[in-house]
């Protein structure tokens, strides 16, 4: 099949950017996106033009690395999938595609379809761990867990942490990523002893990363492609108002 | 004290914010309805009803003041969270898609909280100014019903039903929106606030719409 | 130069208890006086560095990923092995060892294996205490199940996301690190070299992928922790990322390289579809307990599956093994389909592939049963092909999965190059000539929690802190010669992409060094690869410029290394004139085409030293001993 591509293209972070257009005209079916994204490519190379530069690794769906926004869709039309897990079949003959970065102030532009997404990293760094040394762990079975609490804490831990949930809120709020990292150590014991400290500070570094606030739309669990729930998005709103005003 | 201000700046603290105070006038809606209402029991009700809430001038006034304080903490609220959040949407998308992730109420709030808050001043500037100048005559009935700023207007009458419509659109997404900030989101739970919270995006507007369009478009205005 | 592996004198089960009183310390107060170069941030790198950090050492980590989140361990599916023995069914500290042992086939060492299975225990211990969500059953204790290889279930699983949450685990250690200021994370950096000074390893090369800057980074120790070479297939489950170049330049700075041609293949991914494909999937093992594998009887057969009647499809591993029938081990399954494919029984459009057929169990159990019990395999199955597995039989074919050898390194995980360690899959340690299943996580987090922080302490009480900097004139030539290697590769400007190349580079190991090899293939490799590097040289195409991103000359300079890392793989695959685990030389089988090895000739570790210039590698043999676990050959029929 034929299809058209429109993408983004900006050569460095301090760059003009503007759209490429691209005819590809010999696009199978069978073809993942990245891979119709691959020959792409490789034609530009051919033609000594530098060729899309999009994050991308694991191209199974788990790393968390790829993702762009895919007709106005972060990680394209289908629920439940990254951007690399999506196929040309889900798209037609003489298809237009309009292909462009996650658009984010505290995701800044490092080249085309890449951003930089490191303040995920100091959210995460700010207390999405339990502060424990290795070596002075006791059994593992000493502390039971309710299965119901340890399945939900592992809905929450799937998180790939991609950034969709960034890039298709209309506030640029990193809430659904927070919560998933809150929620699930809230769920389970060994989460428990910092659990004030964890809230407080990771929301005060998501604050201070330039994310925006959440305003309950919703956007954000409809693209996730772990299809992580706004249930966790309260539970870390109630593991926020207990942290400040207990 | 350190922790309160802590609190209230933060993002979660500014919705925490938006969500009480939008629940409290929230509150006051009911009362505010249930007074309108009135209306249809006939002129002399009414005026009785409007009068023995100004014979206790002290405690409506005091009521008056905290819920100008509620309602401008939500407005300027709305106001930093609204401006935060342009900063940290610098850029946009050519192709926006989120008309297939999230509704048109909870996209468009600052939209319809600026057209209530148009009406609530032209409101406040002609009925309630008109009651709170007229309390001694009694006839607050007319008031409403008056050719220049009551439902004898049928540009007023207008007004009235569209900000009824936004305000039901406003609440449609802010209301249950409130609860999921104060974390009360489980899924048993969840078919329960929408419930209640249909009586807020659906009923009460509809409430307050069915005087204008029975006094203002069906009577006419009288 | 003989390999001195450094095993502890001693009974088995004492020796790393005894190995640990008898390393060096370092003073408590003089830790911060260190400094530790980690390259790599998968799961042995992120739990050797935020457990070097959390001791008091200074560490620099590097990565090429944006994140230590994104590292390649996060795709591992099934789970992590450990001698628990929750389930009460027999488990111990040795059988574990024993298993291990013998699932690579006899290849590696007792006391590195022994001590795997000793630490096994704690790395559980570690993962639930960071708070990793780890099945649990009913009561809350955690859930184990059985894996490949193995007769009790000693397998802890997270969904099918084991690597992820292990990963992610190891990955909250390591910014909780970040936070106190004890790692410092440089992401998006590539490392191009090694720095000796003295013969010691003490620092590295990075590019930043971002602006294309070449640095130099000093440090007291070097730690490689960078994964394995399967991509050298081009081919494989491997991230696209994925690459041999920190151990490659580590080789070509005299670390020697163990057990190359050690890879593993995994027979149940989905197949390539056409010319363009990037990457491979893995599929779970578990779908073999209930799916039939069959081909049709008559070559080259394009009928629909569904209209091959029973008595023309050929139940090929139900007939050749009638006792393990389609549950044979993975590297006879992988062949067998290879051979099937390779005379002309194969299926789909691309005829590499054999069918995978549920029919009967759907028909003997119901849809929900398949639904309840494979429905996110048949899902993810639908999503890439497009085909329906409850309706149509899935196409299944091998791919190159994991790489069992690696750098060689000592009992301390320490390298030929004095200084530096390399641990995780970038080492030959533990998996012999075959990895079992869950085993790999085990290791990787074995090596960086338990192993490295007490074995490095030995090394750097030896040195002095802080001793070096990137001032030392070794620093400046590493740095000249990084620089003159990027801009020979710009200054290529060929007419070939790096993709095509690197597909033609796959092509000749898959079928010359894949999971069938003889004397010849190996021959032909060792005279192709040498002249498709000469053809990279001299007709690579790489646009854009050096000084800024360019993810065009990121991957040329990792091909550089697979096209050197490929060549040694069919020489060391050449020389061992065996058959053991995942290295399968056709001369060596059975009548039954078993493998066959050669216990009295190659019960050694081949470690090959790099030579300079067009000299061949020099090989150097550390003996295996074995003195808990006698020899046995496998039989599946």
């Amino acid at each position: 099949m034929k299809v058209t591509l429109k993408i983004w293209r900006q050569k460095d972070g301090n760059a003009q950017g503007s759209f490429g257009t691209y005819q590809m005209d010999d696009v199978s079916g069978d073809m993942s996106f990245f891979e119709m994204l691959d020959l792409l490519n490789e034609s530009l190379v051919m033609k000594n033009e530098e060729p899309v530069a999009f994050d991308h690794d694991c191209r199974e769906g788990i790393c968390g690395t790829c993702g762009v926004v895919i007709n106005g869709r972060a990680h394209g039309p289908l629920r439940g999938v990254t951007t690399c897990q999506l196929h040309m079949r889900s798209y037609k003959d003489g298809d237009t595609i309009v292909i462009e970065p996650w658009r984010a102030t505290a995701f800044p532009l490092i080249k085309d379809l890449i951003v930089d997404r490191r303040a995920f990293d100091n959210i995460m760094s700010a207390g999405g761990y339990v502060s424990i040394n290795a070596g002075g762990a006791q059994d593992a079975n000493a502390t039971p867990i309710p299965k119901a609490n340890a399945d939900e804490a592992m809905d929450a831990a799937s998180c790939i942490g991609c950034g969709a949930c960034v890039a298709s809120c209309k506030n640029s709020s990193a809430m659904l990523f927070l919560s998933a990292k809150v929620s699930q150590l809230a769920l389970l014991p060994q989460g428990k002893v910092e659990r004030k400290e964890r809230a407080l500070n990771m929301i005060a570094a998501m604050d201070e990363e330039n994310f925006g606030g959440c305003t309950n739309t919703g956007a954000c669990e409809v693209e996730c492609p772990k299809e992580i729930s706004l249930v966790h998005i309260a539970r870390l709103n109630r593991e926020y108002l207990r942290a400040s005003l207990a | 004290m350190n922790w309160f201000f802590n609190f209230f700046d933060s993002s979660i603290g500014k919705k925490i914010q938006m969500a009480l105070t939008g629940l409290m006038l929230c509150a006051f809606l009911i009362i505010h309805l249930i007074g309108n209402l009135v209306l249809f029991a006939g002129s002399e009700a009414f005026n009785g009803y409007v009068g023995a809430l100004s014979s206790l001038k002290p405690v409506v006034r005091a009521i008056e003041v905290i819920l100008a304080l509620i309602f401008i903490g939500h407005v300027i609220n709305a106001i930093r969270l609204t401006l935060e959040n342009w900063r940290s949407t610098e850029k946009k998308y050519k192709v926006n898609g989120a008309g297939e992730t999230s509704s048109l109420p909870s996209r468009t709030m600052g939209v319809t909280g600026s057209i209530i808050f148009i009406f609530l001043v032209v409101h406040l500037s002609t009925i309630w100014w008109q009651f709170q100048v007229q309390h001694g005559g009694g006839h607050f009935y007319d008031i409403v019903m008056s050719a220049n700023i009551g439902f004898g207007n049928v540009l007023i009458t207008i007004l009235y039903i569209v900000a009824m419509f936004l305000l039901g659109f406003h609440l449609r997404h802010g209301f249950q929106s409130a609860f999921q900030t104060f974390g009360i989101r489980y899924n048993k739970y969840g078919t329960f606030i929408e419930w209640v919270s249909a009586i807020f995006w659906l009923l009460i507007p509809l409430g307050f719409v069915s005087i204008p369009i029975y006094f203002g478009l069906l009577k006419g205005g009288f | 130069m003989t390999l001195n592996s450094k095993i502890p004198e001693g009974p088995l089960s004492e020796k790393w208890t005894k190995h640990k009183f008898d390393l060096k310390l370092v003073n408590p107060a003089n830790k911060r006086k260190y400094t530790v170069i980690v390259v790599g941030t998968g799961l042995a790198g992120a739990s050797a560095a935020s457990s070097l950090a959390e001791m008091g050492y200074n560490v620099k980590a590097f990565s090429y990923h944006e994140s230590p989140r994104r590292a390649h361990s996060i795709a591992a599916q099934g789970g992590i092995n450990a001698a628990k023995n929750y389930p009460n069914d027999g488990d111990s500290i040795f059988r574990l060892f024993y298993d291990t042992i013998k699932g690579g086939d006899y290849r590696s060492r007792e006391a590195n294996v022994y001590r795997l299975a000793e630490v096994s225990n704690n790395i559980i211990d570690q993962c639930v205490a960071q708070g990793v969500p780890f099945a649990r059953e009913y009561g809350g204790l955690l859930d184990n199940r059985s894996f490949g290889g193995a007769q009790v279930s000693r397998t802890f699983y997270a969904r099918g996301q084991t690597g992820q949450q292990l990963l992610l685990g190891a990955y909250s250690s390591l910014v909780r690190q970040m936070n106190t200021g004890k790692v410092k994370f440089h992401p998006r950096h590539d490392m191009l070299d090694i720095v000796k000074v003295d013969g010691h390893a003490k620092g590295i090369i990075t590019r930043n992928l971002i602006n294309g800057k070449v640095e130099a980074h000093a440090a007291d120790a070097v730690i490689l922790a960078t994964g394995g070479y399967g991509n050298v297939f081009f081919l494989s489950t491997n991230a696209m990322a994925c690459n041999a170049t920190a151990a490659w330049r580590a080789h070509k700075k005299g670390a020697f390289f163990a057990n190359p041609s050690f890879t593993q293949i995994h027979p149940t991914c989905i197949p390539v579809s056409s010319d363009h494909q990037s990457k491979l999937t893995l599929m779970s093992e578990s779908l073999r307990n209930d799916g039939r594998i069959w081909v049709p009887k008559k070559a080259g057969d394009d009928r629909k599956a569904k209209d091959i009647p029973e008595d023309e499809r050929d139940y090929y591993l139900e007939r050749l093994y009638p006792s393990f029938g389609n549950l044979v081990p993975r590297d006879v399954a992988s062949r067998r389909a290879k051979e099937m494919c390779d005379k002309g029984f194969g299926v789909g459009a691309t005829k590499l592939a054999v069918y995978l057929d549920f029919e009967d169990v759907i028909e003997r159990n119901g849809k929900q049963w398949v639904v309840e019990k494979y429905g996110n395999l048949f899902d993810m199955y639908k999503q890439i092909t497009g085909e329906d597995p409850y309706t149509v039989p899935m196409r299944i074919y091998p791919a190159v999965h994991y790489t069992m050898g690696g750098v060689w390194v000592d009992y301390n995980l320490e390298t030929t190059v004095d200084g530096l360690f390399v641990l995780g899959e970038a080492n030959f340690s533990d998996h012999g000539a075959n990895r079992l299943g869950a085993s790999a996580l085990m290791q990787g987090l074995a090596d960086g929690y338990y192993v490295i922080p007490y074995t490095i302490g030995n090394y750097l009480a030896s040195q002095a802190g802080g001793s070096v900097s990137v001032d030392d004139p070794a620093f400046k030539d590493a740095l000249d010669e990084t620089n003159n290697f990027i801009n020979k590769l710009m200054s290529v400007k060929g007419d070939r992409t790096i993709d095509d190349i690197h597909k033609e580079l796959g092509k000749i190991m898959w079928e010359n060094v894949g999971m069938a090899r003889n004397e010849a293939g190996l021959k032909k490799a060792i005279d192709l690869i040498p002249k498709l590097k000469d053809e990279f040289w001299s007709n690579v195409r790489i646009p854009g410029k050096a000084n800024a991103m360019n993810t065009e000359l990121e991957k040329a300079a990792r091909l550089a290394d697979f096209l050197e890392l490929g060549e040694l793989m069919a020489r060391d695959a050449l020389h061992r004139e065996e058959s053991c685990g995942g290295h399968f030389r056709e001369e060596h089988q059975t009548e039954e085409n078993e493998a066959l090895r050669n216990d009295n000739d190659f019960t050694f570790v081949s470690a090959w030293a790099y030579q300079d210039g067009a000299q061949e590698p020099v090989l150097h043999k550390e003996d295996l001993i074995f003195e808990n676990v006698k020899l046995t050959s496998r039989s599946y029929k």
